[in-house]
């Protein structure tokens, strides 16, 4: 409707972010009651899908256990795995529906939130038509939950327009992988990493981002397999790279590019697998002809000896594989990206074996199951296309709707908000989805969530985006559900109640179905709970590219997780596609596609002469909502820091600690300044996880890559400037954690004297409460 | 547990302190971590390095000990010091050779690792070991953890002219120096820096 009701302090003091320290009622009660039972399930954060214990104590979470029978991380856990319990009985829980009012939002029934979201819903809808309401949904929840969205967005609501925060994580290589293989899913089981002699990782933070990837990609170099790592930044994995390739951000086109053309110059493809298992490669082969390293070389700024090394370990290989994420997926061409290193294993015959692949590493939790089953814009349930006749008969058909009746294609996450912005959309209904944050250009962001006529939420905690709803639904955590998930490898896995929802808080699934009721379409929504969500679900998929038929509740738990495509009870699953050289597409091949190189969205130019890349650190979890709320993960990298080359530093003056203004073509952001080594000297680092002044994506643009619609958050121009410390330290941390560390920290002339020290960016202060 | 051992291997630590996290949710000291893990040389290099007790098989803070408080149990295994004997004169904080235990003001106790005593002794394995994503902690049957490693385990540290055995093995690499690292090592610098340019305002950087 308009601006927060009330000033961002305010809503900070009621409703946080405050970091957690202890399990509720403290250490003592945790430890002196043997819990009353321990749930197995998985993390709530990312892709990795970790198999956990809960530790439930008068239902409540008060700690954790390893599950090490759980064969993907055998108890192994980052440290968001470790105190994610501490986002359980947390004081900033919202506990019952909140409505906006003129003094800030107070609290209202469940019912009367209902009936005022309906109404209004229904107001836009007569006076605007349905596709005047957009729904946004999330991929860290499970996929029952993305499921009924996608339908109550659909059946209940009648609009096109639904779409989630998988749209800013790897719809990028989904696209890809659909253009090239017909189907969007990591193509190995993780244990094959192991087993590859040569892995080419691109774009991939896999240590901060992945973290258990870590150890299959040491039992790989163990083994004797060579590491090839691809970033502007050396992260973690870095440290054991036989070959490290430093691109210039936006530039991992031109490398793979050129590594195509050293392997079909020096007769390292394939041919025989070219023959018979795929379609185009004449075409891409033409292509690349003028890709020489030199040429790369100078747009890359990899020496060209090393393209030529790494082609050259690539295409003596007898098992290599590749895993790619953001860095490459986060650009206006990062669909060409993916495309151009997929080419690579594929030109190579480097597919369907054990050992050989080409794989994205999704990020979210349910980043893979909740792209497959109905919330992403163009498709529905099963990765069925929206367009396709077929697929909208079976789904209608399943819904028990006319076909007629089920809307097209809509608008993508970023497009929507465009579409807020121009006032074509009027209402969002939005949950699991933190765009104030998340999406780029985050003043554009804000600009337009204050025109909306009506915003309703449904979180657990209050989100910065929360700060501008009318309505609040007071929905469920991760350990509130059970349900599905799909990991990064494709293997479904069950997520398991552990606790019931607190006070007033109802289950998302359930406020969904609710108030398609109270819309009127309460008959497409009998589910009396999420399982038989799920029943209906695998209805939905069967026959679909992402088949869940064979997949029950019952086999998940017994097996400890199941690949799909599974099209039948007794069908085993498919823990690797494309064994045999058959690929997704009616012609069993897999479909070459040529990519052409272009420059990005935001160039660089003699007033923005720097690269701002953005990304992950290892203690949060995308936008923050639950991990800058955790106490531990707060003080392991308490806010975000500007990572710098000593060269570039000395350049504008810059020493350790001192206080930078980034400015881009949007906005500027002032942060401390990490002098390292470790990046390159012509690009700069900031992480984005942080709300308010410091918000990374207060600076990032929104260019679009043209056919996946991901933004390019991994390239923007800018420039910096030395500042004095801000004024308004106090004010920042209280936006983004409620950690003020040490008084002295804050004092007018100290706060270069930064929380983590010597340690530098990864640094964990020594600060107890 | 019977024919465990823990091993430390840096090589494969990636920053992440899981088993700093970890260590903190250990029954016996909850809220507090007894792991350090460090950057090596942040400026120059990503390098970090986990440290726990290694367990000395002649324990220099219990030799330094004035109050005979730090015990050696049979298993090995050096616990933190006895509360009823511990004076907190930081002795031992001075003398470890490794940097292990610390002081804790609010009890006047030293606490150090006693690699998860309380888990141990119930068969489950030491929180940090367990959960490490890199295994760069591990613990478990040394025939499996060293199969098809490629660095080999060391227990004799040499101090000036003190050799210190320990029971925690630390894993080497077999002759591989010691190397710092730039990135510009890794770059394409030469037909910029024979043109005395480098960085991005240059004209050679735009395309």
């Amino acid at each position: 409707m308009a601006e927060p009701p009330v000033s961002i302090e305010q809503l900070n003091r009621l409703y946080g972010p405050h970091p957690n320290y202890a399990p509720p009622g403290g250490w003592e009660r945790a430890g002196a009651r043997a819990p009353d039972k321990l749930v197995k399930t998985h993390c709530s954060f990312c892709g990795m899908q970790c198999g956990i214990q809960l530790k439930v104590l008068d239902n409540q979470v008060v700690g954790f256990e390893p599950w090490e029978e759980f064969p993907f991380n055998r108890g192994m856990l980052c440290p968001k795995g470790v105190k994610r319990y501490l986002q359980g009985a947390h004081p900033d829980r919202l506990l019952q529906p909140l409505l906006r009012t003129g003094s800030g939002f107070s609290p209202i029934s469940y019912e009367a939130a209902l009936d005022l979201t309906a109404r209004r819903l229904a107001e836009i809808k007569d006076k605007y038509g349905p596709d005047a309401i957009a729904i946004y949904g999330g991929a860290s929840m499970i996929t029952e939950k993305t499921y009924v969205l996608g339908k109550f967005a659909r059946v209940a609501i009648g609009t096109k327009h639904i779409d989630y925060n998988g749209r800013l994580c790897m719809v990028s290589a989904g696209t890809a992988y659909k253009l090239t293989f017909g189907i969007d899913r990591a193509t190995n089981p993780w244990t094959d990493l192991a087993k590859a002699q040569v892995v080419l990782a691109a774009g991939s933070n896999v240590a901060d981002c992945a973290p258990i990837t870590t150890h299959y990609l040491w039992q790989c170099r163990e083994a004797g397999g060579k590491l090839i790592v691809v970033d502007p930044r050396m992260t973690p994995i870095t440290r054991n790279a036989d070959l490290y390739l430093p691109v210039r951000p936006g530039t991992d086109l031109a490398l793979c590019l050129s590594m195509l053309h050293v392997l079909v110059r020096d007769g390292m493809t394939d041919e025989r697998y070219i023959a018979d298992h795929t379609t185009g490669f004449g075409a891409v082969r033409d292509s690349v002809r003028d890709w020489t390293p030199e040429r790369a070389a100078q747009i890359t700024g990899v020496p060209p000896g090393n393209i030529e090394k790494a082609a050259q370990w690539l295409g003596r290989a007898e098992r290599a594989m590749g895993i790619h994420a953001r860095g490459i997926e986060h650009h206006s061409k990062g669909v060409e990206n993916c495309l151009a290193m997929i080419n690579l294993f594929l030109a190579t015959g480097n597919l369907g074996r054990e050992g050989a692949g080409c794989m994205m590493i999704t990020g979210q939790g349910n980043g893979q199951g909740g792209r497959e089953h109905g919330q992403k814009a163009d498709q529905l349930p099963g990765m069925r296309l929206i367009t396709d006749p077929e697929a909208r008969r079976h789904v209608a058909g399943v819904w028990g709707i006319d076909e007629k009746e089920l809307p097209g294609p809509g608008l993508s996450a970023v497009e929507i908000m465009e579409a807020i912005h121009r006032g074509e959309i009027k209402a969002l209904f939005s949950i699991c989805f933190n765009p104030l944050v998340s999406l780029p250009d985050a003043g554009f962001t804000r600009e337009a969530l204050a025109k909306l006529e009506f915003f309703g939420v449904i979180d657990f905690f209050l989100s910065e985006t929360a700060h501008f709803a009318d309505v609040v639904f007071a929905g469920s955590m991760h350990e509130e559900d059970e349900g599905v998930i799909c990991s990064a490898e494709g293997r479904v896995q069950k997520i398991n109640k552990a606790v019931d929802p607190p006070g007033a808080a109802r289950s998302d699934a359930r406020i969904i179905c609710d108030l398609a009721a109270k819309l009127g379409r309460g008959q497409y929504f009998r589910f009396a709970s999420t399982r038989e969500i799920y029943d209906e679900l695998r209805r939905a998929s069967q026959g679909g590219i992402a088949d869940y038929y064979g997949i029950t509740w019952e086999r998940v738990e017994r097996e400890l997780g199941v690949f799909w495509p599974c099209p039948a009870e007794d069908h085993p699953g498919t823990p690797r596609l494309f064994e045999g050289g058959r690929f997704w597409h009616a012609d069993g091949k897999a479909h070459f596609q040529v990519t052409e190189w272009r420059a990005g969205g935001d160039p660089i130019d003699a007033d923005y002469p720097v690269y701002l890349t953005t990304g992950r650190v290892v203690s949060h979890y995308l936008s923050g909502t639950q991990t800058r709320r955790i106490g531990p993960l707060v003080e392991q990298y308490p806010e975000p820091k500007l990572e710098l080359h000593p060269r570039l530093a000395a350049k504008y003056g810059i020493a350790e600690g001192d206080w930078v203004k980034i400015t881009t073509r949007r906005s500027e952001v002032v942060a401390q300044a990490t002098v390292v080594g470790t990046i390159r000297p012509d690009t700069v680092f900031l992480p984005y996880h942080w709300p308010g002044r410091r918000s990374a994506n207060r600076l990032t643009h929104r260019t679009l890559d043209p056919r996946s619609k991901i933004p390019e958050y991994k390239a923007s121009a800018c420039r910096l400037e030395k500042v004095a410390p801000p004024a308004d330290l106090r004010e920042m941390r209280r936006e983004e954690t409620g950690w003020f560390g040490s008084e002295a920290d804050l004092g007018p002339n100290s706060p270069s004297t930064t929380p983590s020290g010597p340690a530098g960016p990864f640094g964990s202060p020594e600060v107890r409460r | 547990m019977y024919g465990y051992e823990f091993f430390v291997d840096p090589s494969r630590c990636i920053g992440c302190r899981s088993c700093v996290a970890a260590c903190a949710e250990c029954d016996g000291h909850r809220g507090q971590s007894m792991i350090h893990v460090d950057y090596i040389d942040r400026p120059n290099s990503i390098a970090t390095v986990p440290m726990v007790c290694m367990h000395c098989e002649e324990p220099t803070c219990a030799l330094v000990c004035p109050a005979d408080a730090i015990k050696k149990g049979e298993d090995g295994v050096v616990r933190s010091a006895l509360k009823p004997r511990c004076i907190a004169c930081s002795n031992c904080v001075l003398a470890c050779p490794f940097g292990i235990p610390k002081v804790h003001v609010e009890p006047e106790l030293m606490m150090k690792c006693d690699m998860c005593y309380d888990r141990t002794s119930l068969g489950l394995r030491p929180m940090c070991a367990t959960v490490c994503p890199s295994q760069a902690l591990s613990y478990g049957p040394p025939e499996a953890i060293l199969r098809g490693r490629s660095t080999h385990p060391v227990r004799d540290f040499d101090f000036g002219h003190e050799r210190v055995t320990t029971k925690v093995f630390m894993m080497m690499p077999p002759d591989e120096p010691v190397v710092s690292v730039d990135i510009e090592d890794y770059m394409w610098k030469e037909p910029y820096e024979a043109a005395g340019q480098w960085l991005v305002d240059d004209a050679a950087f735009t395309h």
